[in-house]
């Protein structure tokens, strides 16, 4: 035995990779298909570009559109997934579809059959596959295991046995070499009758998933209201599963076991960002796997040692990172920019509440409308009005200054502007009418209400307020600022 | 165990096998239904009147929403036999309308208000075949009704939970049933909601068809229902409001007195436990 190879006795996944370059004679027989822990990379010169990109090779061509077709397919399929709560489930099934390859291989060499054949290898990976989907229903509805731990049974037990049978099969067969592009995913060593199997496959999944659309649609958001209905919610989900195999086993030799639930999982979620309806998330999330399973294939064909698997990954992780930022609805930066523009309105409107009520409570409230400036007031003052240190009342004048609603003079003194006068007392308007409302038609205490009211107030729209209006006022001119419903209680501190 | 009024139930649900088209659109005989062994629902008959608003009462726990659940056969019934309409309930799904509890589904869902009121159509439409116009034509009528149409094409999170409650009646609108399950209606709901589900309850009252409403607020139960079911894993007392609904038969339903059924209960779930 090889030194490698001893190394090997002892992590039977390091020994898969690493036997190989060990042995010349398989490394001889394959000069272009190195190990995957040979990490010498040799960058792709002009022609190889040229040829890539102008598509000259009639192999590259399948194996592009093998690869697109399977990223569309698994990008379709995983919109339901992800929907159904089923995301990981497709993690087992890819790693419980290894120990079907290298059992595959073993029993095809030892009947001296061509053991490379693709279709037996796949037809192998889909037993285990299915083999391990049964073992994940036998474990949660049998037993009291919960369903993620079941999945986590059946994908480490799978993948070591896989890994074992492999290690086996190298031991054994000696020319085991390329098994392992199954684990991390080798475009590059795809022929053109594999590729078209891959697209055919991939496009058959694609089909299905577009008939069957209303029914997954329908088992995802509400299986109760379906079951209600007569749609067999076990047979609904025996399909999706069913699918997730098809993609998942098709696509081992592109992203490989450890990567492929990338495929499903991550152009998903970046199409969710980006759209609040399912039929376009669908179409979306395919396009996402379309895309990344190309490019991905494409830099596989020009780096050959580098596992596809990855380079598919990162690829569609880089749309997913784009999505989540950048997502005008859902996306983080739009949300956080929303987010803090309600907080710059709140606190402006506090602010000009309280200037409001210390003009009243010293019998200078400004009126809507009015042409001149308020009178002055001093801005120590305004601090014990609400909880706001020193710097934030600061900021909030320096911001409501900027905007143009008061001017500050010396003495620290400010003075509202007639635009300042007009929100000013539109807002305090809003506010009491709220209190009111509050105090007699939603049963809340004089006391408690100004917090209420408070929270409310913000988001309160035109025909909520005009409704108010109606409810409370009885007649009066609307446009008076109702005085407090309660005592103020800063009044006294002035 | 069995009170008067629930031996009343039985003995009026007399000759049970004539599948005559006059068959009562739900009749409930010996029902029990268990989860991991510990019984919801013991032996509970119930015979629902057709035409009737019906209010179903009783304690978190009593086993309500599972009575609806196992007439649909969306839970295995340890025993017993349901009959809508004279028939087992596949064979007579379509006359059969389901409004489940709103906590149910993720509102985060992306599908609209008018998406998930033609999901109430998709028998109709047939397996793999897409929505046609028609029927979002449908599904938009049954928002009208339930006064959301110009919601329609909203994101189901951005309705309010009144909205949300509307769009589930809506999609059971649409099915024109017969027979109208629905859990909790009125949970959560603004008073605007509350007033439309009323109106609509007695629209379709008023219509022939028979409602059942699983209902927690004790106060509106004289107001809303002519009908009462009072439930705690057993039919405490079914009948007409008037007669049903009384102090005492409540007190039944919600105080102590199940002392020897949680008794039972417990003993049933060791004796599975030491297995």
């Amino acid at each position: 035995m090889s030194p490698a190879g001893r190394l090997a006795a002892v992590l039977l996944l390091a020994m898969i990779f690493a036997s190989r370059v060990s042995d010349p004679a398989v490394a001889a027989d394959e000069t272009r298909q190195a190990s995957i822990t040979d990490r010498s990379v040799q960058w792709p010169t002009a022609g190889q570009w040229r040829r890539l990109l102008l598509l000259e090779d009639y192999n590259t061509r399948v194996v592009l559109l093998g690869a697109t077709m399977l990223g569309f397919a698994g990008g379709a399929v995983g919109s339901f997934a992800l929907l159904r709560g089923r995301a990981l489930m497709g993690d087992a099934l890819s790693h419980a579809a290894v120990p079907g390859i290298g059992l595959v291989f073993l029993a095809v060499t030892m009947a001296g059959g061509d053991a490379k054949s693709f279709v037996l290898l796949l037809a192998g990976a889909t037993c285990s596959s299915l083999l391990g989907l049964a073992v994940i229903l036998f474990l949660r509805n049998a037993t009291r295991i919960k369903e993620d731990a079941a999945l986590g049974i059946v994908l480490s037990v799978f993948f070591g046995a896989g890994a074992a049978a492999l290690g086996i099969a190298q031991q054994t067969t000696g020319h085991a070499a390329g098994l392992e592009g199954f684990i991390y995913g080798k475009t590059a060593s795809m022929v053109a009758s594999d590729a078209l199997l891959i697209a055919g496959a991939g496009l058959t999944v694609t089909v299905l998933c577009l008939l069957l659309f209303k029914e997954f649609k329908l088992l995802c958001f509400d299986e109760g209201f379906a079951a209600s209905r007569g749609y067999s919610i076990l047979l609904l989900d025996i399909a999706l599963m069913g699918l997730v195999v098809a993609v998942t086993i098709v696509g081992l030799q592109a992203v490989g076991a450890i990567l492929m639930i990338a495929m499903l999982v991550v152009p998903a979620c970046a199409a969710r960002f980006w759209t609040e309806r399912m039929g376009l998330m669908t179409l979306l999330s395919a396009i996402i796997g379309a895309a990344s399973a190309l490019v991905g294939a494409g830099m596989s064909a020009l780096l050959p040692r580098l596992p596809s698997g990855a380079i598919i990954v990162l690829v569609a992780s880089v749309a997913f990172v784009v999505s989540m930022l950048g997502a005008p609805a859902r996306g983080i930066l739009a949300r956080a920019m929303r987010r803090r523009r309600l907080n710059a309105k709140v606190h402006r409107q506090h602010l000009l509440r309280a200037v409001y009520e210390w003009l009243e409570s010293h019998g200078q409230a400004p009126r809507r409308g009015q042409h001149d400036e308020s009178d002055q007031v001093p801005i120590a003052e305004l601090l014990p009005m609400r909880s706001w240190s020193q710097g934030e009342l600061r900021s909030y004048v320096a911001r409501a200054e900027s905007r143009g609603l008061l001017r500050t003079g010396p003495g620290n003194l400010l003075r509202l502007s007639p635009l300042g006068c007009e929100e000013a007392a539109a807002n305090v308007h809003n506010h009491r009418m709220w209190e009111l409302y509050l105090i007699h038609f939603a049963d809340v205490a004089a006391s408690r209400v100004d917090r209420d009211a408070d929270a409310i107030e913000h988001v309160l729209d035109p025909t909520i307020l005009a409704e108010l209006e109606s409810l409370v006022h009885e007649g009066a001119a609307a446009r008076v600022v109702p005085t407090s419903p309660h005592p103020m209680p800063h009044a006294g501190e002035t | 165990m069995s009170t008067p009024m629930a031996a009343a139930a039985q003995h009026a649900s007399g000759d049970r096998d004539s599948a005559a088209p006059g068959a009562l659109p739900l009749s409930i005989y010996d029902l029990t239904v268990a989860y991991h062994s510990k019984p919801v629902l013991w032996d509970v008959s119930l015979d629902v009147p057709p035409g009737k608003l019906v209010g179903i009462v009783g304690p978190n726990g009593a086993g309500k929403s599972t009575l609806f659940k196992a007439v649909m056969e969306l839970v295995p019934r340890a025993s017993g036999r349901v009959l809508v309409f004279g028939k087992p309930y596949r064979q007579n799904r379509r006359r059969v309308g389901y409004v489940p509890q709103r906590e149910s589904v993720d509102w985060d869902f992306p599908v609209s208000a008018l998406d998930v009121v033609t999901m109430g159509l998709y028998g109709k439409i047939g397996w793999c075949l897409p929505v046609t116009r028609k029927y979002r034509q449908a599904a938009m009528k049954a928002l009208e009704r339930v006064g959301i149409a110009d919601l329609a094409h909203r994101q189901i999170s951005h309705l309010s939970g009144g909205q949300q409650q509307r769009t589930f009646l809506a999609r059971a609108l649409v099915q024109d049933a017969d027979l109208y399950l629905m859990d909790e209606p009125f949970a959560a709901v603004d008073a605007a909601t509350e007033r439309v589900i009323v109106d609509i309850l007695q629209e379709l009252k008023s219509a022939g068809k028979t409602l059942m409403v699983i209902h927690h607020d004790l106060q509106t139960v004289v107001d809303y229902f002519d009908y009462v079911v009072l439930l705690n894993m057993r039919v405490v007392a079914a009948g007409t409001t008037a007669e049903t609904f009384t102090s005492e038969n409540l007190q039944k339903t919600y105080g102590g007195k199940l002392t020897l059924l949680d008794q039972a209960t417990e003993a049933m779930r060791r004796s599975e436990g030491s297995r």
